[in-house]
């Protein structure tokens, strides 16, 4: 069996930061890669990113995802990306079960990063099963890697970032977006992506949910329907809207199934997202030499899965006997860097989350 | 009002534009109103005319004596929240960002649309910048009647 010394599972911003920052510090590593491409969801980001310089600010997410892949390439003395390869086990003797096209193979390795990502949530309503009725992710894979456009006239369900940006991207295509419903009683989003859409004549409804979906064959019109505070629907509120597409952007939820496999502690945080691996400040978890980084322990931003991946990169390659020639002041700013992004209100949730997560309100 | 529709009050925007002594050249008008991590305005300001400070959550502010409108605040904000506006006779011009196909030329009518995406007037378009700095955010510099100096903000997309 091969064996190795640092296996990353997920090409994206968390999994090719760690990569990098491994690397620098002389560690290789294998980057595995359910996908034909790495980059994970930066590919279809076409928008601009915030954040500051270090998280390649005001660069487009696209434009991101070819820097960090451009950081791995100069590294290809010790980075090797094996792309269409899913992890189909994960054991607790480090050895990983693979499957790349349709070769089944094991690794084994001395350190583990989880950098899986995260999967959309999606809602209960009837019909909801209708051909035109997508996730906010697969819009954006349709528009934005393949061209393809996912209907003529779209209601968009979620006022979160996602769902304010994808809403902008789809009037950017030519798509008629005629309304953002939101069930919350405010916008869930940064209000710059609010405005910048409604200024485009795009309204978005608070208090507003799918009860729902109308058509034969395929999505023909929804049914919406006013929210209370408690979010109960509203009776006599109802409101049918014609559309072609339905596009679900209600947040996200680690994808941390995989963990399941091995006897690593699991606490359910709602403020992360879900269900999430408990870890140390370092990102380990429960288990030595287990390490996850990126929305898999806590839903965020890209910007924050490019810090929290190159903070595990850098400790795990000194944890291997590789100590970056600039280790303090490197993790030093990047830990800076995370404690900068989450600082405003809308890192509360994460800060309140991780201390929830690490039993730190237990007293 | 702002949190449940995205439209912001008339007193938020004009809080950030300057004494209308100031705009016979261009000035950078910041629609940054929440606490978002984000810092590109300040970075990429040649003249330290926007300040975000060590929190990048703290909202932009714009010193109008050192701003010289270069206009490059306005294709660097990931949010395209930042216009540029001079007064000139009867004239508002403003810089805008503009990410749509397809692309306005110069001579061009168009109308002015306002924040909550009415249209509200009729514009021209007197320039067009488009390169590699601009990186697919085109500026375009348009005038409009003065009277409609706080409540335009871009303009009706061509077809």
């Amino acid at each position: 069996m091969r064996k190795v010394d640092f296996v990353i599972i997920g090409g994206g911003p968390a999994g090719l930061s760690a990569a990098h920052k491994a690397a620098e510090a002389g560690l290789s590593s294998v980057v595995i890669e359910r996908d034909d491409k790495v980059g994970g969801q930066l590919v279809k980001q076409t928008h601009m990113f915030f954040g500051s310089k270090k998280q390649y600010a005001k660069t487009r997410g696209i434009d991101i995802a070819n820097i960090l892949i451009g950081h791995c390439k100069a590294h290809d003395d010790l980075i090797e990306i094996m792309t269409n390869t899913t992890v189909t086990g994960l054991y607790d003797d480090y050895i990983l079960t693979l499957l790349t096209d349709d070769v089944y193979h094991k690794i084994e390795a001395k350190a583990i990063l989880v950098a899986s990502g995260a999967s959309e949530k999606f809602m209960l309503f009837e019909n909801n099963d209708l051909p035109g009725i997508y996730g906010a992710g697969a819009v954006q894979t349709l528009m934005n890697v393949y061209g393809v456009l996912p209907g003529e006239e779209v209601v968009m369900v979620g006022s979160g970032n996602i769902g304010l940006i994808v809403s902008y991207q789809l009037l950017q295509a030519g798509v008629r977006v005629k309304m953002v419903i939101e069930a919350a009683s405010q916008i869930g989003g940064y209000k710059v992506h609010a405005s910048k859409i409604k200024r485009l004549g795009v309204d978005i409804l608070t208090n507003h949910t799918v009860k729902r979906a109308i058509g034969d064959d395929t999505l023909q019109k929804v049914e919406i329907v006013e929210v209370d505070d408690q979010w109960n629907m509203i009776e006599g509120t109802e409101k049918i809207i014609e559309c072609d597409a339905l596009c679900i952007s209600v947040g996200l939820s680690p994808l941390s199934t995989i963990l399941g496999m091995l006897p690593v502690k699991m606490k359910y945080v709602g403020k992360l997202g879900g269900n999430v691996p408990v870890i140390d400040y370092h990102h380990e978890t429960t288990m030595n030499n287990i390490f996850v980084a990126g929305d898999v322990c806590g839903v965020e931003e890209a910007s924050s899965a490019i810090v929290e991946g190159s903070i595990a990169g850098l400790f795990i390659a000194n944890r291997l006997g590789y100590k970056h020639p600039e280790y303090e002041k490197e993790m030093n700013d990047l830990t800076q860097q995370l404690e900068n992004l989450r600082s405003g209100p809308f890192g509360v949730k994460t800060v309140e989350g991780l201390r929830e997560l690490r039993g730190e309100n237990d007293v | 009002m702002f949190e449940k529709t995205g439209v912001p009050s008339e007193k938020l925007v004009k809080s950030r534009f300057p004494n209308e002594r100031y705009l016979n050249s261009f000035k950078a008008i910041t629609e940054c109103y929440e606490e978002i991590p984000c810092n590109p305005c300040e970075t990429s300001c040649p003249f330290d005319a926007i300040e975000v400070g060590i929190d990048i959550n703290t909202p932009p502010r714009v010193d109008f004596d050192l701003c010289t409108g270069c206009g490059i605040c306005v294709y660097s904000c990931p949010g395209l929240a930042i216009i540029n506006v001079m007064l000139e006779d009867d004239d508002a011009i403003f810089r805008i960002p503009y990410e749509f196909l397809p692309i306005p030329e110069v001579g061009m009518k168009v109308k002015g649309v306002n924040r909550f995406g009415e249209d509200i007037c009729d514009g021209e378009i007197l320039k067009v910048k488009e390169g590699k700095l601009q990186d697919k955010t085109i500026v375009l510099t348009l005038k409009i009647p003065k009277e409609y100096l706080y409540d335009f903000v871009t303009i009706r997309r061509l077809t």
